[in-house]
């Protein structure tokens, strides 16, 4: 009598549709890159090549950057911290959220009004304000930054899961379990929390796609990884003066960035589809429309 | 002589001939084709006619196809089936030939439909008033009929209604709404989808005799799709039964109920609750075949005492029984017409020693801000007996049975279980009060948890009551299962792969693990059809008397009483109304609500 | 004749509260006090981060040039020796009157400097906002009238693929397409001066203005699909159908009304975006507004200037929100008006 585990099943489908296939193999080619790219580089990050902004030559394939170092060497190295921070700020901001919005869900009254309060006030203004808020004091350090991203992330996620719980401790089922007189704890974790399993990955794409978008963006601001440091936001910043002269210092980390979000979007949406029949929502325009509703939150 | 292309013959009923105001042939629909899969058909070779100013009752339980065939009949086919064959004559006139662009010129004047949910088929946004001038302004007529047209479905004071939103007004209203809409262009059929569920039973009487009286009026032919006979027999000329989306029986509806002809008629007949009489009811193993998963031969064959070998070999052709036009699709219909009555056996209840009450409820109340929901309930249940609450919606029963098993805390008064109070809420409830309260509740869907099996489930009172080392725990967990005709393998399945009926046992068997003594059931059978609710109710009884549990069970279904509780009470608007036993209350009551209901509850009864 | 619930008697008439409710004015008094206890906390937030947490304001401004005198003279300026509840109090008050303090910047009276460019990057947001609405409206429903057609499936597979695009992309990508490298249509950077109306050249409008429309079209579009759909797949469509309604009344009368409710919520949080989009898309284009400004005053450390930012862009951000509810509720009927 094993407990079948709802994750694998709705990835596992998610994976054999067309759009969950096609986004979980761009996504991972740009995983790839990233990881990779440090190691097959064909010159460091700061080694001067060519001139500045020169074109695609034999020596460097890409041309050249604002100060003449390699772009498809800078591009290859310039991936990782970034994933690894959108990961980390997610898993963090997530867990944060979900904790959070399962607790106000079930035990209601004070915690609800008091969890919700805090979540309007961090709702108060944009994540990437927000960041910067945080930066604007205690310089770019990337510990604060992923921090700064995770925070943000939490009240969302808190919403979408209070709400979700709610839905389920309505439920009969729970009802059946509280007569008995099962104490709260165990059936948020034996009850509730199996029922989240699909609400939760979609979430978890979803921000991760959020979390690459404000960490690229404060980078393209200057407010990521400092120079002379590889990194794409910045490296799109740093070479859009001589976008006219050398387009790909701009375009293929711009490119890179844009394949990630989109793969894992996609992704997301497949998972999303595919964990319909599962014990949810039983038609599709309802389901789509709550997933629409998710992701502009 | 019925001529060979046609399956039922064309039933004349009314003295003069002429064209049938409708007349359906052969109809067939079919899920939408797709590369690489053979046509499944849910619907085929349907073909019956209705006369002007007659009544046709069509009548089906879940997935018999009834519903796809009413819509049908306004040339609508839901997202992904089509139209596979057959023809709709409306007058003469094949509708399923019309192009998109005249079918909609028809809807709403020449055919109109009821539906089944008045609240949610009119449209939140708009004003009421709105849409019903719509149909006028659709379909021409002047607006100086909509106050006739309202008055004749039972609206006498329109100003107020047509300036409100759909959601301000009650069921009852809404649906005759609804009914205006339908009659407001005299069409000359009209097709009502279940109009009546939903609706407490005096509201249904009222609309039943509205739906009458019209149709008569204006000579308009309707076609009524129910899943309960009761109300058929009250309205229809015409019955004609489907089953697995065949046509299994057509007649006139005292001969058709009287001496049924088709093996599942007479099932149907078997496992309806009647007022007058406890009976046992009698449910039919197994479960109407999907679309896709016909059995060779009849669809019937399976689950029908009368099978013979011949069963197995084709679908069966029409028999026609009687020379009114009385036909069934069955080798052995004439057999089973002759059938005196339909053999319903008297239940012997034997009435339990008074001992004890092992619940006592004293002056309950309960009330919300605004709203006072119970008032001053006293009733007790003596050991062993079944005591029924019945109340339409909203007469605050199920509160009540809240009350008792303690989801609901807020409540003013004394409850005494086995002698001891029984505290508000849970949480000052002891463990073994807990154990001896069990309850199941309405909605077969909800209550099982969709990521647990079904031995999982069963298994989460009985780990939490007992420490039993895994073997015996499990033992257990398989004698629940058994004991309410499941066999031992469901407990590894999960709940969405079992039916309604499948579920509410497993919801049982979750309740009777532990050895309660009194069991709180609230509308349990409500969401099923008829046969499966009989084979549940008849399940309970047997648990109950083997176990020799108490029963509260929380009703709306008067006949359903009748056959399975020993005392009742009535609740409505919060207060009893009457109490007693069942016997009593049911044939002589004292309380003029009492008497209202028991005059409103349609019954198919001799003719 | 009264309309009367088939389940009330007298008695529980009676006991029914007399006064009529007016969900509408209860929400905005609501909604407003909630709103104001918000900005409230918000501005605590703000101030508590700014100049009490570790490594204090004005090191944080000085940085490497901080000697303990110049520390010290820097303290005293900016009051940071007084105790944290009055620097908030005295901080407050000066609020309320306008009075935001001096950038650090360039000493100027940070009111002047914010004010002027809240017109600029309100204007970009508004515009931005109407039209990408409507144009996402007018898609959703078309798509949702053309269910599962090319042109439905097209839309959807780039609505999914738009989405997740960073606006400093986009802003990048048009740039290559229509200022810089392909064609030179439109400047790729603005030159005006904050102080004159942002309408004056509107050839600078547009780059910035269509980053954040195609930033969030994507969304309303689905939203827009995904509810007109589910409105047509409803009850009291078929219900208008077999009554013979003709499609266009059905699409516009029946199933739109009720389709834009839901879109409300979503408008309403592109609005928001946009709040936070243009941040990103003034940098990008050196377009004087609040966004740019925020971007130079974290970088020169100007708290005061973060600060006054930072709030009016929280005001926003409120208001929205209360507008929002407010328009939700004004197209529900059933939540505005409940049974009698």
């Amino acid at each position: 009598m094993a407990r079948r585990s709802e994750a694998i099943a709705v990835l596992g489908r998610a994976v054999r549709t067309p759009r969950g296939a096609t986004g979980l193999v761009i996504a991972g080619l740009v995983v790839l890159v990233a990881v990779i790219g440090p190691a097959v580089a064909p010159y460091s990050t700061t080694q001067f090549v060519t001139s500045p902004f020169a074109r695609a030559s034999s020596v460097a394939w890409l041309g050249g950057d604002v100060l003449g170092r390699d772009v498809l060497s800078r591009t290859l190295d310039g991936g990782w911290e970034l994933l690894a921070m959108a990961a980390v700020a997610t898993a963090l901001g997530v867990a944060v959220g979900a904790a959070l919005g399962v607790m106000a869900a079930y035990y209601g009254g004070l915690w609800d009004s008091v969890i919700m309060r805090a979540v309007d006030v961090i709702l108060a203004f944009p994540q990437l304000v927000f960041a910067l808020l945080l930066v604007s004091i205690l310089g770019p350090k990337i510990w604060l930054i992923v921090l700064a991203v995770a925070i943000s992330h939490a009240p969302q996620v808190a919403r979408v899961t209070r709400a979700a719980a709610l839905d389920i401790t309505e439920r009969d089922f729970v009802k059946a379990m509280q007569i008995l007189g099962i104490p709260g704890r165990r059936i948020i974790r034996k009850d509730v929390l199996p029922n989240l399993t699909s609400v939760l990955m979609v979430e978890i794409g979803l921000r991760l796609t959020y979390s690459m978008l404000v960490i690229a963006g404060l980078s393209f601001l200057g407010f990521g990884l400092q120079p002379p440091a590889a990194s794409w936001g910045l490296m799109i910043n740093e070479n859009r003066v001589g976008l006219i002269a050398q387009p790909w210092g701009v375009l293929m980390p711009a490119i890179l960035i844009a394949l990630f979000t989109i793969g894992v979007n996609t992704f997301t949406d497949s998972v999303a589809r595919a964990s319909l029949g599962v014990g949810g929502r039983a038609t599709e325009p309802d389901a789509e429309l709550a997933l629409v509703a998710r992701e502009v939150s | 002589m019925t001529a060979p292309s046609e399956d039922i013959p064309v039933t004349e009923v009314s003295a003069d001939p002429g064209t049938p105001r409708l007349a359906v042939e052969n109809l067939r629909i079919v899920m939408a084709p797709r590369r690489g899969r053979p046509e499944t058909d849910v619907v085929d070779q349907v073909s019956f006619t209705v006369q002007p100013g007659h009544v046709l009752g069509l009548v089906g339980e879940s997935g018999s196809g009834k519903t796809t065939v009413a819509l049908a009949l306004l040339g609508l086919v839901k997202r992904g089936l089509a139209i596979g064959g057959g023809k709709v004559l409306i007058d003469g006139q094949d509708i399923l030939a019309l192009s998109e662009h005249e079918l909609q010129k028809l809807r709403g004047k020449t055919v109109a439909y009821v539906p089944q949910d008045p609240g949610s088929a009119l449209n939140p946004v708009l004003k009421v008033g709105t849409q019903l001038h719509e149909v006028f302004a659709i379909h021409g007529g002047d607006a100086e009929r909509l106050t006739q047209v309202m008055a004749e479905a039972g609206l006498e004071d329109p100003g107020p209604i047509l300036a409100s939103y759909p959601h301000q007004l009650s069921g009852g209203q809404q649906q005759r709404v609804a009914l205006a809409m339908a009659f407001a262009c005299r069409p000359r059929l009209i097709v009502l989808d279940e109009p009546t569920t939903g609706l407490d039973v005096t509201t249904q009487r009222r609309v039943l005799d509205t739906v009458r009286g019209l149709c008569r009026t204006y000579q308009v032919a309707a076609v009524y799709i129910s899943h309960d006979l009761a109300v058929v027999a009250e309205i229809a000329d015409h019955v004609a039964v489907m089953y697995s989306g065949r046509l299994i029986e057509i007649g006139a509806a005292g001969e058709l109920f009287g001496s049924p002809a088709h093996p599942y008629t007479r099932g149907l007949m078997r496992a309806i609750p009647s007022l007058e009489l406890s009976h046992q009811l009698l449910g039919m193993a197994g479960s109407p075949p999907r679309p896709g998963n016909r059995p060779a031969g009849c669809s019937f064959r399976p689950r029908c005492e009368f099978a013979i070998a011949e069963c197995e070999l084709r679908e069966p052709e029409a028999v026609v029984v009687s020379d009114t036009g009385h036909a069934a699709r069955c080798v052995r219909a004439t057999e089973v017409a002759a059938l005196s009555g339909t053999a319903l056996l008297a239940r012997e209840r034997t009435v339990p020693p008074a001992q004890e009450p092992v619940l006592t409820i004293s002056d309950v109340s309960v009330s919300y801000t605004t709203k006072r929901v119970l008032r001053d309930i006293s009733l007790d249940v003596g050991a062993r007996k079944a005591v029924a609450i019945v109340g339409t919606s909203g007469s605050g029963k199920t509160t009540l049975a809240r009350c008792v098993v303690g989801l609901h805390q807020d409540w003013t008064g004394t409850i005494t279980f086995g002698g001891k109070e029984l505290l508000p809420g849970v949480r000052g409830r002891t463990r073994d009060q807990l154990r001896k309260i069990q309850f199941v509740a309405q909605n077969p869907y909800g209550s099982l948890n969709p990521r647990q099996t079904v031995g999982q489930i069963i298994g989460q009172p009985l780990a939490h009551f007992t420490k039993l080392p895994g073997k015996e725990h499990d033992r257990r967990v398989a004698d629940a299962l058994i004991s309410v005709a499941l066999r031992e393998s469901f407990a590894s399945r999960y709940p969405d792969e079992l039916s309604g009926g499948e579920r509410q046992r497993v919801a049982l068997a979750r309740a009777l693990v532990v050895d309660p003594e009194l069991l709180v059931c609230d509308e349990i059978t409500s969401a099923l059809d008829v046969s499966v609710q009989a084979a549940i109710v008849e399940l309970l009884l047997r648990l109950q008397a083997e176990r020799g549990l108490a029963l509260l069970f929380i009703t709306h279904n008067l006949p359903l009483v009748r056959s399975i509780a020993d005392d009742v009470t009535v609740i409505s608007a919060g207060e009893i109304c009457e109490r007693g036993p069942v016997a009593q209350v049911l044939t002589a009551p004292s309380h003029s609500y009492t008497r209202q209901l028991l005059a409103d509850v349609p019954s198919i009864g001799p003719e | 004749m009264a309309i009367v619930t088939t389940t009330a008697t007298p008695e529980t008439a009676r006991e029914l509260t007399p006064r009529k409710p007016h969900p509408m004015r209860d929400m905005l008094i609501k909604r407003g006090l909630i709103g104001i206890l918000t900005l409230v906390l918000v501005s605590i937030l703000v101030f508590a981060a700014t100049q009490t947490l570790p490594g204090n304001a004005a090191s944080a401004v000085l940085l490497n040039t901080a000697t303990p005198q110049r520390l010290h003279a820097l303290e005293q300026q900016l009051g940071l020796n007084r105790p944290a509840v009055e620097q908030y109090w005295t901080w407050l008050t000066g609020v309320l009157h306008g009075n935001f303090g001096k950038s650090l910047a360039n000493g100027q009276p940070v009111s002047t400097l914010v004010g002027g460019r809240i017109l600029n990057s309100l204007v970009l947001v508004v515009l931005a906002g109407v039209i990408g609405t409507l144009i996402g409206v007018g898609l959703g429903v078309l798509a949702a009238a053309r269910r599962d057609s090319v042109f439905d499936h097209v839309l959807s597979v780039v609505s999914l693929a738009v989405t997740a695009l960073p606006e400093f992309v986009v802003a990048v990508v048009l740039v290559i397409f229509f200022a810089a490298v392909v064609v030179h249509w439109f400047p790729a950077v603005s030159v005006f001066v904050p102080g004159t109306a942002p309408w004056s050249n509107p050839r600078e409008l547009v780059l910035p203005v269509a980053t954040l429309v195609i930033v969030i079209v994507p969304y309303v579009f689905r939203m827009m699909r995904a509810s007109m759909v589910d409105a047509l797949e409803s009850d009291y469509v078929q219900m208008a159908r077999l009554k013979g309604v003709p499609r266009w009344r059905i699409l516009l009368v029946h199933a739109l009304p009720n389709a834009i409710a839901p879109t409300i919520q979503v408008i309403g949080l592109s609005f928001l975006y946009l709040a936070g989009g243009v941040v990103v898309v003034e940098y990008m284009f050196n377009y004087p507004g609040l966004g740019q400004a925020l971007v130079s005053a974290v970088s020169d450390r100007d708290i005061p200037q973060i600060q006054a930012i930072v709030l009016v862009l929280a005001a926003f951000y409120i208001a929205v929100n209360i507008l929002t509810d407010v328009i939700s509720l004004a197209v529900s009927p059933r939540r505005r008006l409940p049974r009698s």
